[in-house]
């Protein structure tokens, strides 16, 4: 994926680096913008199936992301929802074929969600908020941005997951036997899908404690 | 009939969209703080999932499955186009929200204002491709199947967001820790609720 439009400005200007690491905190996609919480509560269970899940959408949405800045002047208003719809939808095809040949086990965990990874809102919600009203270079960098925040929290949510409930990382034991013999036992709670949320609830009070902007009235 | 009875009764409280597969999360979150915004959405969506589903059963049995293509001549048996699933069940969605939103913006344009942009984002509610999905997953033997599986689904969705909304309008009374006001509680109330719908799962239907 090629930038074609040449920037007056550096490529690395402080607002690009802005655009780039805003989402890694204070505009992360799901503790703030509420984007794209349904995939991020439904893959944390293992740590690999939400990396995998992270990389696919970081790479959708920022390839879209550039794909509809380029597009952006060309795209009528009122049909702009299903012109966007088609860009998603083709990348995910593209995406989901590539894991079904490359990375058949997980693409089989994966199930429904990489489908439905068209209807994750970050991307339909970047590509309103951000690539309809923006050039190519900064798109792109705000699609990696916002692809680096969601995969954070899906990846911190997964590894309490994986490592409480399961007692494994990557699907290596970590708890050492010995706890076990002690009376120690994997969270089987942690597993069910509840848990993700109070996990994603925790995130964002740790979150908003530290930085008291964020904090809604 | 027994069938569809089970298929209702378990798509709306054992199979919930919200709660046992975290669908349409992001509408349900930000939508949900009055209940009149939230029985709109909730009406929207159950309205796009019974369209949307039984068309896209169609879709997929007559064209996209593999050996779907025989009605057109043999030859065409081996022809398997379910990789065009996704882009396919989009567009019908995409194009039944539109109409959804030209209906509302015309007869209730206080009902369009409140909803805002969530309006639009019906089309990627994942809760509705979802529902298609699902019903793909599935595999039900007629028409009627899926659509009961799309109404019941839509029902489950719309209990959900009723219910958090009336939560988060009696919690706004409450003293809640200022960093979990908000999303923070919510997120938790829903955790809560999802355990309390965790215990439909022992029935079997």
């Amino acid at each position: 994926m090629s930038v074609d439009k040449q920037e007056r400005e550096p490529l690395f200007s402080p607002k690009n680096i802005k655009l780039l690491t805003n989402p890694l905190n204070k505009d992360n996609p799901i503790t703030t913008q509420v984007l794209g919480i349904c995939s991020a509560l439904a893959v944390t269970v293992k740590l690999e199936p939400a990396i995998v899940m992270s990389l696919s959408v970081m790479v959708v949405l920022s390839a879209g992301n550039v794909i509809i800045s380029l597009l952006r002047n060309s795209i009528p208003s009122r049909i702009r929802i299903i012109v966007q719809l088609v860009v998603i939808a083709a990348l995910v095809i593209l995406v989901d074929q590539v894991l079904k040949a490359y990375a058949y086990e997980v693409s089989k965990q994966l199930s429904v969600f990489v489908g439905l990874i068209i209807t994750n809102c970050i991307i339909m919600g970047r590509f309103e908020a951000f690539a309809m009203g923006n050039k190519p270079w900064p798109a792109l960098l705000d699609g990696i941005g916002n692809g680096i925040g969601y995969g954070w929290i899906l990846i911190a949510v997964a590894f309490f997951r994986e490592l409480f409930g399961s007692g494994t990382l990557f699907g290596l034991t970590i708890i050492p036997q010995g706890f076990y013999d002690f009376g120690y036992v994997n969270n089987g709670l942690v597993i069910l899908p509840p848990m993700a949320l109070f996990a994603v609830g925790a995130i964002i009070w740790i979150q908003r404690s530290r930085d008291k902007e964020l904090i809604e009235s | 009939m027994q069938d569809l009875v089970n298929i209702f009764v378990k798509s709306i409280f054992i199979d919930n969209m919200v709660f046992a597969y975290f669908l349409g999360m992001c509408s349900y979150l930000a939508v949900s703080k009055t209940v009149k915004t939230s029985v709109g959405l909730g009406a929207a969506v159950i309205f796009v999932l019974i369209i949307t589903v039984p068309v896209d059963y169609l879709l997929d049995t007559y064209i996209l499955s593999e050996g779907a293509l025989v009605w057109i001549g043999p030859e065409y048996a081996s022809v398997d186009l379910s990789f065009l699933s996704f882009i396919m069940f989009i567009a019908i969605i995409a194009s039944m929200v539109q109409l959804v939103e030209m209906i509302v913006e015309k007869f209730s344009p206080t009902l369009y204002a409140s909803l805002g942009i969530f309006l639009p984002l019906i089309a990627v509610n994942c809760a509705i491709l979802g529902g298609s999905l699902f019903m793909q997953q599935k595999e039900f033997n007629s028409i009627t199947e899926a659509t009961v599986y799309g109404l019941g689904s839509g029902v489950g969705w719309f209990l959900a967001i009723v219910a958090i909304a009336a939560i988060r309008e009696k919690i706004k009374y409450s003293n809640v820790p200022p960093a979990l006001r908000g999303l923070g509680i919510t997120f938790i109330i829903t955790g809560l609720m999802a355990i309390a719908f965790m215990t439909f799962m022992g029935i079997k239907l």
